[in-house]
């Protein structure tokens, strides 16, 4: 119990003076996973739009494919990013395993079908209620889906948030291809699970401490939106 | 414009699942009269509105407008629950604009004239969805309206409003008529049939049972079906 107590209060007094060694991973872990959140709304949601609009054979097996691969396990996303990066890989030559860039990669494979999944979810709904009516005016279902997307933006925080989520707070894909280098692809997580194992708490606590307020600082503004969205759009 | 009618629908049928909706319905529509398709529920009006419309495709027959089969532009059609974007009043009327072609720096200035004619220009700005459902309505009958549609469908436009708010739907659909467009309603409100149609389709299990003036219609219905459908009615109208 003494250690409790004595990694909280470091891990405060880390957090309070805003230790260097603490902000820069902090730092990389936002600058890796908002990357990523934005590389995988930019496919995610317009992919999940159209799933939700458009009629194609093979449709139905996508979708299961995409729900399916919400619970994708991270280590494997890992694996396979470390493979195609690898030296000897088809991605190989551009030297890109154990960088910050190797880990944008593999955190957007991670999430992207999760949020096309929640955004297909979101958009199939709204469309079964606006079908008739944006057929009635003309809307091909491109012009639907985009339309829809828009109308929709408010509950779609919820598939960037989950998206989000889900990046940050992952450590499999990361630490096989960020590799946890110092200074260089050293996250929150990956820090987390080193210092514990090597026995250092007060670091890792106070990162698991601001891990977990990051996210629920951003679940609450983007809940403060949707509040605000309400009650001006109804 | 060129015009569009006559609407001429042989031998239409609908039947998805094997079992016909509407059933080789023919209809020669004039765009001069005001439509009303009666009958009881299940009967088929909403099916064929949508059949003419261009939502649903039938499942033989032919539908052709003045001779052509193209769908032609200019027609809408409102529905007996409108569906509003998550924006304003006015940005709603745009956007069926938009859809229609009409160029970028036309559609305010249009959106806010076909709110003005259906009395909605002091809460353009207003959220469409906050909205109350007789306003709602009306702002469903501008955004079709502002298309300059020579057709315009109203699938019981007035089902889900009080009194009040009907009536003020019904003064719309009036201004809609004097502006020269032609209208094709359903209705389950046989005193709104009389108040608003010059002729009456009567559809009894997808089939048109009888194809004639309002007047006529109402004072002597010629089948049995229309008869008994009346009698029915008339207690709840």
């Amino acid at each position: 119990m003494g250690t409790f107590t004595e990694s909280l209060s470091t891990a405060a007094g880390l957090i309070a003076t805003a230790d260097a060694k603490l902000a820069s991973i902090v730092g990389l872990s936002l600058q890796v996973s908002l990357t990523a959140v934005a590389f995988a709304a930019t496919i995610g949601l317009p992919l999940g739009a159209v799933m939700a609009v458009k009629r194609f054979p093979g449709r139905q097996a996508i979708i299961v494919v995409l729900n399916g691969f919400m619970g994708l396990p991270s280590v494997v996303v890992g694996l396979l990013v470390y493979l195609l990066l690898s030296r000897a890989g088809p991605l190989g030559p551009y030297g890109l395993l154990f960088t910050p860039t190797a880990m944008v990669i593999a955190q957007t494979m991670l999430i992207t079908p999760l949020m096309a999944a929640l955004t297909r979810q979101v958009i199939e709904d709204a469309w079964r209620e606006y079908e008739e009516q944006l057929r009635s005016l003309g809307a091909t279902p491109w012009r639907a889906a985009l339309t829809l997307l828009w109308d929709t933006r408010f509950s779609l925080v919820v598939a960037v948030l989950a998206g989000f989520g889900r990046a940050a707070a992952e450590v499999g894909a990361v630490m096989i291809v960020g590799g946890n280098i110092d200074g260089v692809t050293r996250v929150m997580t990956t820090t987390i699970a080193l210092e514990t194992s090597k026995g250092d708490l007060p670091l890792a606590l106070a990162l698991g401490f601001v891990l977990v307020a990051l996210i629920l600082s951003v679940n609450m503004v983007a809940q403060l939106i949707r509040l605000w969205a309400v009650r001006r759009y109804g | 414009m060129s015009s569009v009618f006559p609407l001429v629908l042989e031998q239409i049928c609908f039947a998805p699942s094997g079992q016909p909706i509407v059933d080789r319905v023919c209809l020669a529509i004039d765009g001069r009269v005001r439509t009303v398709i009666l009958g009881a529920n299940g009967a088929g009006k909403s099916v064929l509105m949508r059949l003419m419309h261009g939502l649903l495709t039938p499942s033989s027959g032919r539908i052709t407008w003045c001779g052509r089969e193209q769908r032609p532009r200019a027609q809408a059609m409102v529905f007996q629950r409108p569906v509003m974007l998550h924006t304003s009043a006015l940005r709603n009327v745009a956007y069926g604009l938009k859809l229609a072609g009409v160029p970028a720096g036309e559609r305010m200035n249009r959106a806010a004239v076909a709110l003005e004619r259906v009395g909605l220009a002091p809460i353009a700005g207003r959220s469409a969805r906050v909205l109350s459902g007789g306003e709602q309505q009306r702002l469903a009958l501008a955004r079709a309206w502002a298309l300059d549609p020579q057709i315009l469908f109203l699938d019981e436009p007035t089902a889900s409003l009080d009194p009040g708010a009907a009536k003020e739907v019904e003064s719309v659909i009036r201004e809609i008529v004097a502006s020269g467009c032609k209208i094709v309603m359903t209705t389950h409100n046989l005193g709104q049939a009389k108040r608003l149609a010059d002729e009456i389709v009567f559809l009894d299990r997808g089939r048109v049972v009888e194809y004639t003036p309002a007047n006529v219609f109402f004072r002597n219905p010629r089948s049995a079906e229309a008869d008994a459908f009346m009698k029915g009615e008339l207690p709840w109208t």
